[in-house]
C-alpha cells in the first residue's frame, strides 16, 4: 500500500505548479487551466486524507468540488469569451480597468 | 289687491329671471308668452291696485304703505342737528296718486311696448335675451316708482341705469352700440353719485329716508324757506334728475342711446326711465319748494335744455336722433313746470310725454323696419299709402306733440306754459322759451313726418320693393297709444277750456304746498289768449315745415336748404360732444394714463424690484453655496484624495499582482506559524 505522504507530495507538487502558473502566465486560458490543476491538488488530498482516516467525508467534499470546478470552468469560459469579445484579449496583465 | 301691491314689480322679475337662467333653451313662443304676459298681469295688477285706491276710506289720507322687511337696520347716530336719529331703511312700497300715475303709465305703455317688441324683434337672434332685460327693466322701474324711501328709489334707478346699458349696447357686435351703452352709463355715474350725496345728506339732516316722512318734515316749518342745507339737498337731486332724465349737461348720452333697439328706445328713452328724474324731483317737492335757488335751477335748466334740444333737433336727419332730441326737448319742458312750482303739470306732461312720443318711437321703429334697417329719413318719403297704418298713427303722436287742440300734448304742453307765466316762480322770459319751443316742436315733428310720409319717394329701388306694412303685433300697440295720445289730455282737461283739471285734484295731496305764495293775479283771458297764442306759434312751426317739404320741389337741396355757420352747429348739435371730449374727457384719459404711468412705474416698479432683490438674494445664496459649501466639502475630498496618492499604486488593475500579494501574505503567515 502507498503510504500516505507519497499522495501527499503528489498534492502539493501539484498544487505548487497551479499557483506557479497562475501567477506567472499571461493567457487567462492558462490561468484557468492552473486553478483546475489547483482544485486537483486538492482533490488528490482529500482523498488521501479521507483513505487515512478512514472516512468518506473527504470523498464527498472532493465530489462538491469536482461539481464546483465543472461550474467554475464554464462561467470562467464565458467570461473570457465576454472579455474576448470586448478588449480582443485574453492576456491578463492586459485586463487593468480597476487601476486607479 | 293693494296688500299684494309687491307683485306688481315681481312678476317682471320672474319674466326676467325664467328668461335670464333658461330663455336659451325657450322657442320664442314660449319667451313671448312669458315675458308679455307678466307685464301684462302687472297692468291688471295695476289697474286693480289703483281701483282699490281710489276707493280707500279718508284715514288713509291718500298714501297706502306697504312695509315689506327691515332692510338695514342701520341702528342710532348724531344728526348734523345734534340731536339722536335712529335710522332704519325699509324694503316698502307705497301707493300714493303719484306713484299710481308712474304705476299705471309704467305698466301700460310698457306692456304695449312689450307687445309690440314681439313683431320688432321677432327676426333678431338673442330674442329671449332682448325679453330678460326689457323684463328686468320693468322690474327695477316699477321698484323705482313703488318704494317709500329714496335708498329704495336709488336702488331702482341704479337697476334702470343697468337695464338701459344692457339694452344700448344689445347689438353689442357693433362698436358704435357698444360705446353708446358706456357713455349712457359712465355719464349717469356722474348724476347717480349727486343723487347718492343729496341721500347722505339726508340721513343726516333728517335721520330717515322715507318719502313721508322726510315730506312731514319738511312741511313742518322747521326748515327756514331758503335753508342752505334744503338748496344743498335739492341741487344733488337735481344733478342726480339732469344725469337720468338728460338735461343740460349731462343730457349727451341721450342721443347716442339711440343705437339700442327701437322698442328700446320708447319703453327706456322716452315713456318711462328718462321720466324718472322729474318723479323724483316731483317726489321731493316739499323740500324744492322750501328752495328758490333750486326751483329757479331746475325751470333754467329746464327752459334752456327744451330750446337747446329742439334747436338741433331742427336739422337731425336720422329718424331717431330727431325724436331723441324731442325726448330731451321735452323732458325739459316737465323740469321747467317743476322749477314753477307746477308739479302737476309736470307729472301731467310726462303721461301726456308718455303716450305720444312712445307712439312716435315706435311709429319710427315700423318706419324703419318697413325700410328695411334705413333710419335716414333723406331716404324716404311718400310712404303715407305703403304703410298707411303706420303713417296714420305717426300723424296722431306729430299732432300730439306738436300741441293741436284737443290732443293730449296741447293740454299739457299749455298747462306747463301757463304755470311759467303765471307761477309765483314763473317769469315771461320762461314762458317766451317754451313758447318759441313749442314752435320748434311744431317745425321738426312736421319736417319728420313729411320727409318720411310725404313728397317724392327717395327710397332706393332695392329697399322700395320690399316696403309693407308691419304686422299686427306692431300695429296693434301702435292703435292703443293713438288713443292715448289723444285721449289722455282729457284726464286734466283744464278749467278755463270748461273742464275739471281730475288730473291735478287727483294729485293734490302729493304736491299740497302749506305755505304758497301768493299768487299774482291772472284773469280766465289772459289764460285764453295766450293759450291760443302758442297755438298759433305752433301752427307757424307746422305751417313753415309745410312750406319747405312740401310745397317746394328739390329735396335734396330743401333738406340742406338752410345751410351756413348756424346749421352747420346744429348738425354737430353743437359740438357738445367734442368739448367735453376737450374739457374732460381727454383729460381724464390723460389722467388715466398718467396713473397707468404710475402703476407700471411705481407701484409694478416696486413689486418687480422686490423680484429683483429677490434674485439678486437667491443669487447671492447660490454662490454661496456654490464656493463656500461645496467648497468645503471639496477642500475636504481635495486633502484625502492627496493624502491617499500614495497608496493607490497598490491599485494596478491587473489580477496577477493582487494574486502575487495574496500568495506572498500565505507564505509570510505560512512562515511565521511554522518558525513560532
Amino acid at each position: 500500500m502507498i503510504p500516505t505522504e507519497y499522495y501527499l507530495f503528489l498534492g502539493s507538487g501539484l498544487f505548487a505548479i497551479g499557483v506557479v502558473g497562475v501567477l506567472t502566465r499571461r493567457n487567462v486560458l492558462i490561468i484557468l487551466m492552473s486553478i483546475e490543476l489547483i482544485l486537483n491538488a486538492v482533490n488528490i488530498n482529500l482523498m488521501a486524507l479521507s483513505q487515512y482516516f478512514k472516512s468518506v467525508d473527504g470523498q464527498v467534499f472532493a465530489i462538491f468540488v469536482i461539481t464546483d470546478a465543472a461550474a467554475e470552468a464554464a462561467v470562467g469560459l464565458g467570461l473570457i469569451i465576454a472579455l474576448f469579445r470586448n478588449k480582443e484579449t485574453v492576456n491578463a496583465d492586459e485586463i487593468d480597468l480597476l487601476k486607479w | 289687491m293693494l296688500d299684494l301691491i309687491w307683485l306688481i314689480p315681481l312678476f317682471p322679475l320672474l319674466g326676467a329671471a325664467t328668461q335670464l337662467f333658461f330663455g336659451r333653451h325657450l322657442p320664442k313662443k314660449a319667451v313671448s308668452t312669458v315675458c308679455v304676459g307678466l307685464p301684462g298681469l302687472s297692468f291688471v295688477w295695476a289697474v286693480g291696485c289703483f281701483v282699490q285706491f281710489l276707493g280707500l276710506p279718508e284715514s288713509y289720507n291718500h298714501i297706502f304703505p306697504k312695509h315689506l322687511y327691515t332692510w338695514l337696520p342701520a341702528g342710532a347716530f348724531h344728526l348734523a342737528n345734534g340731536s339722536l336719529g335712529n335710522l332704519n331703511i325699509n324694503v316698502g312700497m307705497q301707493l300714493d296718486p303719484l306713484s299710481c300715475v308712474m304705476v299705471l303709465v309704467v305698466t301700460g305703455v310698457g306692456f304695449l311696448i312689450h307687445v309690440y317688441s314681439t313683431g320688432y324683434m321677432a327676426h333678431e337672434g338673442g330674442y329671449y335675451r332682448f325679453f330678460g332685460y326689457l323684463n328686468l327693466f320693468m322690474f327695477f322701474m316699477l321698484v323705482l316708482v313703488l318704494a317709500d324711501n329714496y335708498l329704495m328709489m336709488f336702488v331702482g334707478w341704479e337697476g334702470v341705469g343697468l337695464c338701459s346699458y344692457l339694452l344700448i349696447g344689445f347689438y353689442f357686435q357693433r362698436k358704435s352700440a357698444s360705446d353708446a351703452g358706456k357713455k349712457a352709463f359712465l355719464v349717469n355715474r356722474i348724476g347717480d353719485a349727486a343723487f347718492l350725496l343729496g341721500v347722505m345728506l339726508m340721513v343726516v339732516t333728517f335721520g330717515t329716508l322715507d318719502f313721508h316722512s322726510i315730506t312731514e318734515a319738511a312741511r313742518s316749518g322747521n326748515f327756514a324757506m331758503g335753508s342752505s342745507v334744503i338748496t344743498a339737498i335739492c341741487i344733488l337731486l337735481f344733478i342726480g334728475a339732469t344725469g337720468k332724465s338728460a338735461q343740460i349737461p349731462l343730457y349727451i348720452w341721450l342721443p347716442d342711446a339711440m343705437e339700442g333697439p327701437t322698442p328700446v328706445s320708447a319703453l327706456i328713452h322716452a315713456a318711462t326711465m328718462v321720466t324718472a328724474g322729474v318723479y323724483m324731483v316731483a317726489r321731493s317737492n316739499a323740500l324744492f319748494v322750501l328752495s328758490p335757488t333750486a326751483l329757479g335751477l331746475v325751470a333754467g335748466i329746464g327752459a334752456a335744455t327744451a330750446i337747446f334740444a329742439a334747436s338741433i333737433g331742427l336739422v337731425q336727419n336720422d329718424i331717431k336722433r330727431v325724436l331723441a332730441y324731442s325726448t330731451v326737448s321735452q323732458l325739459g319742458y316737465m323740469f321747467l313746470a317743476c322749477g314753477v312750482g307746477a308739479f302737476t303739470a309736470g307729472v301731467f306732461h310726462l303721461m301726456t310725454h308718455a303716450f305720444f312720443k312712445a307712439l312716435l318711437f315706435l311709429g319710427s321703429g315700423s318706419v324703419i323696419h318697413a325700410m328695411s334697417g334705413e333710419q335716414d329719413m333723406r331716404k324716404m318719403g311718400a310712404l303715407w299709402h305703403k304703410i298707411p297704418i303706420t303713417a296714420k298713427t305717426m300723424l296722431v303722436g306729430t299732432l300730439a306733440i306738436s300741441g293741436c287742440p284737443l290732443l293730449s300734448g296741447f293740454v299739457s304742453k299749455d298747462e306747463i306754459l301757463w304755470q311759467s307765466y303765471s307761477s309765483p316762480h314763473g317769469s315771461k322770459l320762461l314762458w317766451i322759451v317754451g313758447v318759441i319751443t313749442a314752435g320748434m316742436t311744431a317745425f321738426y315733428m312736421f319736417r319728420l313726418f313729411y320727409l318720411t310720409f310725404a313728397g317724392q319717394s327717395r327710397v332706393p329701388p332695392e329697399v322700395e320693393h320690399h316696403v309693407h306694412e308691419s304686422p299686427p303685433s306692431m300695429t296693434v300697440p301702435l292703435i292703443c297709444l293713438a288713443a292715448g295720445a289723444v285721449l289722455a289730455g282729457f284726464v286734466g282737461w283744464p278749467e278755463v277750456l270748461g273742464g275739471g283739471d281730475w288730473f291735478g285734484k287727483f294729485l293734490e295731496p302729493v304736491f299740497e304746498n302749506p305755505n304758497p305764495i301768493p299768487a299774482l293775479h291772472h284773469t280766465r283771458g289772459e289764460e285764453f289768449g295766450l293759450m291760443v297764442f302758442s297755438v298759433m306759434v305752433a301752427f307757424a312751426g307746422f305751417y313753415y315745415a309745410y312750406r319747405r317739404y312740401v310745397k317746394q320741389s328739390g329735396i335734396a337741396r330743401q333738406v340742406t336748404a338752410l345751410a351756413g355757420v348756424g346749421y352747420n352747429i346744429l348738425l354737430h348739435k353743437y359740438y357738445v360732444d367734442e368739448i367735453y371730449d376737450a374739457l374732460f374727457v381727454n383729460r381724464i384719459k390723460n389722467l388715466g394714463n398718467l396713473l397707468a404711468a404710475f402703476d407700471l412705474g411705481v407701484v409694478d416698479g416696486g413689486v418687480n424690484g422686490v423680484g429683483w432683490a429677490t434674485r439678486m438674494s437667491g443669487e447671492i445664496s447660490r454662490l454661496w453655496d456654490k464656493w463656500v459649501i461645496d467648497g468645503l466639502v471639496n477642500v475636504l475630498a481635495a486633502v484625502v484624495k492627496l493624502l491617499s496618492y500614495p497608496a493607490k499604486f497598490v491599485q494596478t488593475g491587473v489580477v496577477q499582482n493582487y494574486a502575487w500579494l495574496i500568495t506572498a501574505g500565505v507564505v509570510v503567515f505560512m512562515i511565521y506559524y511554522v518558525l513560532r
